[in-house]
Formats: C-alpha cells, structure tokens, sequence
C-alpha cells in the first residue's frame, strides 16, 4: 500500500499544527462559531446531536494493521471504545471533544491519516474496489490511480473552493463493489481491442435529495491523460455550478440540466485545452506510485482445499469468502452486522483483533467496504479455519455478506444532526426479524439500505429495498423503497406508496420479501423478480 | 414553556440552560420566557456553547422537562441504541421517554 514520503508527512503534520491553533483561538473565543465551522469541516470534524464527530480517512479504504490499531487506541483514549464504518469505507468517532481533537490527529497523522477530504466542499476520500488487488475478475490492481487521483485532487487550488462535495470512485472489473454510477465522476478501467489500458468514465451520479445515475461520458480515456480529463470536468461543473442554490450545486443537476451531449461537448472543449498544457502525469510517476502496489509475496504450491467438516464454517466460508487472483489463497469478508447489532460499529477490541489477523494472515492488509464491512485481501485458504474461529469468538463470524441482514444503515437520529428518524432501530429490528440463517439463504441476495434523512448516507436509492426516514408532524415515518441497485446493474429504486411507522415498515418489508418469495423463478434474486414484475407486481401485497 | 439548548463549546456534550449557567440535564433546564435571544447572545460571546438555540418543551409531572421535538429528545436522552451511553443506563424505561 502507499506509504507517505517526506512531503505528504510534512502537508499532514502543517495541517495538524495549524488546526491546533485554529482550535486554541476558537476556544479563547478570537474565532466566532461561523468562522471556526468551516475549519474544522476541512479536518473531518462535524458537531453532531451528542458530540463532535470526527471522520478518518482511509483512501480507498485500505490500511494496514498498524492504522488499525491505531484506530483501536483513538478510540478507547479519545471516543467511547468503538467506531463506526462509513458508506464511503472512512471510519468515524461520535464522542470526541474538540478540546482534544488537535492531539488526536497529531497522533492520525504518526500512521499516515487524517480527516481532509471527508467533510465540506471538497473532493471527498476517493473510494475503490474493496476486493483490489486480490479480485480474480480485476483487469488491474485500480489503486495506483486512486492514490494518484487523491494526490493531484487533495490540494490542487481550483478544487479548494468547490461548489459542493465531489465523489469519485475507481474499480477494475466488470462487477462493480463501489457503487460507481452513484459518484459524480468514476472511473473504470479497461482494456481496448489493442490490450491497452485505459478508462471508461462516468459523470454526473450521485444520491441524495435528487439521485441521478452517472452516465457514460467517455468509452476509452488513455490512462496518461487522466489528470487533464479530470480537470476538464471539474472546470465546467466550477463554471457553471448553481452556487446560488445549496440544492443545485452538485454537478449531477449541472448535467442533468445541461444534458450529457452538451456537457459532454463542453468537457471535451476544456479537455483539448488540458491537453495542451502538458500538465499531465509521466508515466515514471505512475510507476513510482504503483510499486507501492505492487503484489505481496504470495506463496506458490498451497493446497486449494479447505477442510469444511465444521459446518459453522463451511456455512461462512460459503457466504464470506471470494475468489483471489492467487492460487491457494481467498478474499475473506468479515461481517460487521452481528444480527440485531449496530451496522458497522466495530468495538475497539475487535480493532485490535483485525489488526492481528490481518498482519498474521493477509499481508497486513484490510480493506473497508461501502457496505460497512470489512475484508482479508489475501488469506491463505488453508489459514481460513483459524481466521474464522478467531472471528467467531470476537462476534464477528456472522455469514451473512449480501444477505438480508448485510444492512447499511446511516446513523441517522441516534447521532445525526441532519436525520429526521432513526435508522439503526430498523435496521436491528429487520436483523431480528430474518435471522434465521435457512431464510436468509433461502432468500438469497438480498440489499437492504436505510437513511435517516433525504441525503441518503445510507444509499436507499441503491436498495433492493431501500427505506427512508422522514419527519411527519414530528413524528418519525419511514418511505419503502423498491427496485434499486449499486452494483455494475445499477438502477433507482422507487417509492412504493404511503409512509409506515417504525412496527409498520418492518411488516410491510416481510410482506414485500414473502411476495418475492411467493412470485419467484428458479434462480431470480429479488431484485431480478421486481424487474420482471414492477411495483404492480408487490404494491398489493405490500398495502393489501 | 421555552428552554434553551446548544453543545458544550469544549467538549460537544449537550447542555441546557439551567438559569444560571448550562447543565447536562434537561431536567435543570428552566423557561426562560422571551429572554432567549439575550441570554444566547451573552452566552454566544461568553464562548461555552456552540450554536445555542431555543425550543419548545414541556413541564413534566415530578420535575422533568419534555422537549416537544424528537431530535431534542434523543439529544437530551442520548442514542437509544446505547443506553450503557447514555445518562440513564441503568434505566431501563427511559428510552421510551424518547419516543
């Protein structure tokens, strides 16, 4: 993985001793409140209904054993002795006091970490493929250009001041794991009838208030002119942005309201501008950043058999572990939603303990999910047994990957200022409900995602099923959504008709999956039956 | 009744406006009638609470004090799905005080 050099340690440490003072001077009251907020927000720290919230980086949600632990200690000395996965695979803190913040990032910052880029108007964390590097189906590692891209993006001036967050997201396969059409610009890399590499390029996704799907700008970028591209897009969305209006400002209602041919014209107008520059990346620079990529030392000769004489985990073995590139090794996914637990929320303990399988049995690495979870790149098949009987006894053994209970759940109103209802409740009462490990298969793949509020952190626009939490007369009241999805078939989920309580959206979600369960053919998944049938084809069932 | 509250300038933790200065207890919080604007901006220059703001709340029997909002009632109560986080965890009932 990428390690900080001599310039990114001394950027990350400048920016902890100029928050330290900003700090100082805020709590000696020379900063007011208006002028203190955007400050911290550029270094990760939000004011939340409890707390501040601090939100860590971790670009394309890679880190090593020594950052997990690290993550464990902040967050037994400066939080409450856990932290939660994000949809954006960052990690954040609900209880941290800004009295102590500027310590706790000086002590991010000894493990190459820090807040920047996960709040404001910024380029947020660039997010990848958690399965990079190991994935049988990758035509590359995409990381090198994720980090390239978060390099040439961090502090580039004209991005400092953007109309509104940017998302970007880099895979390398035909299956997508990052939810790539959701981001306002994405990046997945191909390989053209010649074999060479380049990128297929999307624009203008994103969720929230007004979702849109990013399309297809662009069939084949040359790797090399990634930067000048990247720049085009940025300058026409900073040049025509609706910076008039908060709701306005993302760069999806710019090409929407451009339409893609005309800001793909306009793209392309800036891009042969770019070009012409000379600004972009050699090709030494790529090679540089990719070594730090390179594959680790993966034994030769290993046995491809695991011993599933335990059925408890052959069960996880099914359901938790993927293919890897290598022979004799496999990507295993760790759950971090024990049923009727907080999605997510991983104790530091369990930390501690992830770090350790991580250096013992993938090459000291882990990856963070979007669908907050985490993975072992690189096990040793025959290392599985012991990886999972060290998961079980932590509480993290569950198989249940994709599965109805793999909820995404925002914090919603348990921790969000902005959340109009609770999501985490649903989400445990929804585990509760589909525990049963024989249902749960019996059902299949099944993605269930829920947010507290219209700015979708949860991703329900992207659920099979997908919930949302509003605010009726004060009261909480949850919108059933059917019919979307994140991955390489993405599609918008709708709204299936009249809100619920919180007791009547968790019947109404059984009454919807037993339909599915009723009106299936062999081998549909749920979200294949709602395409085939539509709304009409549960509205029934789901409203009687 | 109107009560005031914000989050500790220092530490974030929610705070009431008892009378005399801020409490962690909505309980302490007392109806500070048509004074609100004045005490948030004496306190606002003071520096000890971020982005004060008044609500409507009401008087319970025994003491308590209710805010009419949701939102406020999880701040004031803490994350229903950690009661141990709370500042009642050994009570058992409290988080449908929220509800």
């Amino acid at each position: 993985m990428y390690r900080y050099d001599q310039y990114d340690h001394a950027m990350v440490q400048a920016r902890v001793e100029e928050f330290r003072d900003q700090t100082r001077r805020r709590l000696e009251g020379k900063l007011t409140d208006d002028q203190f907020k955007p400050l911290r927000l550029k270094n990760g720290l939000y004011l939340q209904l409890h707390a501040y919230m601090l939100r860590v980086a971790i670009p394309y949600g890679t880190l090593n054993s020594v950052q997990m632990r690290k993550l464990a200690h902040i967050a037994r000395k400066y939080d409450r002795g856990y932290g939660h996965i994000t949809t954006r695979q960052n990690i954040q803190y609900n209880w941290i006091k800004l009295e102590e913040a500027p310590d706790l990032l000086a002590e991010l910052a000894e493990v190459e970490m820090h807040g920047i880029q996960t709040s404001g108007e910024s380029i947020r964390n660039v997010s990848a493929d958690q399965y990079a590097g190991a994935a049988a189906d990758e035509i590359i590692d995409p990381r090198p250009w994720a980090e390239m891209i978060r390099q040439m993006t961090t502090f580039m001036p004209e991005f400092s001041y953007l109309p509104r967050k940017f998302k970007i997201a880099v895979i390398a396969s035909e299956a997508d794991r990052a939810a790539l059409r959701w981001h306002d610009f994405a990046v997945r890399i191909v390989k053209n009838e010649a074999g060479e590499i380049g990128f297929e390029t999307y624009a203008g996704g994103g969720m929230g208030r007004t979702p849109f799907i990013a399309f297809k700008i662009r069939d084949f970028l040359p790797t090399s002119q990634i930067l000048s591209y990247m720049q085009a897009v940025l300058r026409v969305w900073n040049r025509n942005a609706r910076r008039d209006n908060i709701h306005k400002q993302r760069m999806k209602i710019l090409v929407h309201e451009l339409g893609e041919e005309e800001f793909r014209r306009q793209v392309e107008e800036e891009f042969e501008h770019f070009l012409t520059l000379g600004e972009d990346f050699p090709q030494a620079e790529y090679d540089r950043i990719a070594a730090y990529f390179a594959p680790p030392p993966f034994e030769t000769g290993l046995a491809e058999e695991i011993d599933r004489s335990d059925p408890a985990f052959a069960a996880w073995v099914d359901q938790q572990v993927v293919a890897h590139k290598a022979p004799g090794y496999a990507i295993a996914n760790i759950s971090l939603k024990p049923i009727g637990q907080i999605p997510g929320d991983i104790s530091a303990e369990q930390m501690d303990l992830v770090a350790d399988l991580a250096e013992r049995y993938s090459f000291d690495e882990l990856r963070a999910t979007h669908a907050q979870n985490l993975v072992l790149p690189h096990v040793r098949k025959q290392d599985l047994y012991a990886v999972w009987t060290a998961l079980h006894e932590a509480g993290l053994g569950e198989a249940n990957l994709d599965l109805v209970t793999d909820i995404i759940a925002c914090p919603g109103l348990d921790y969000c200022s902005l959340a109009n209802a609770r999501s985490i409740p649903l989400a445990q009462k929804l585990s509760e409900r589909f525990a049963d490990p024989a249902r749960q298969q019996d059902l299949g793949e099944l993605k269930i995602k829920i947010s507290g509020c219209i700015n979708a952190c949860g991703h329900h626009h992207a659920g099979n099923i997908g919930i949302l939490g509003v605010d009726r007369k004060g009261a909480e009241s949850y919108q059933l959504l059917l019919g979307g999805s994140g991955d390489e078939d993405t599609s918008q989920a709708k709204i299936a008709g009249p809100g619920f309580d919180e007791a009547g959206i968790i019947d109404a979600i059984e009454r919807a999956v037993e339909q599915y369960r009723s009106i299936r053919t062999p081998g549909e998944r749920f979200i294949d039956t709602y395409r085939r049938v539509g709304m009409d084809g549960f509205k029934e069932a789901i409203y009687g | 009744m109107k009560i005031l509250t914000g989050n500790d300038l220092k530490t974030g933790a929610v705070v009431w406006w008892d009378g005399q200065g801020w409490s962690i207890h909505v309980e302490d919080a007392v109806d500070v009638g048509d004074a609100a604007e004045a005490i948030l901006a004496r306190e606002d220059a003071a520096c000890r609470v971020n982005g004060g703001y008044a609500i409507d709340a009401e008087p319970e029997a025994g003491g308590g004090v209710r805010p009419a909002h949701i939102k406020d009632r999880v701040r004031a109560y803490g994350p229903t799905v950690r009661p141990d986080l709370t500042l009642k965890p050994a009570d058992p009932n409290a988080g449908n005080w929220v509800i």
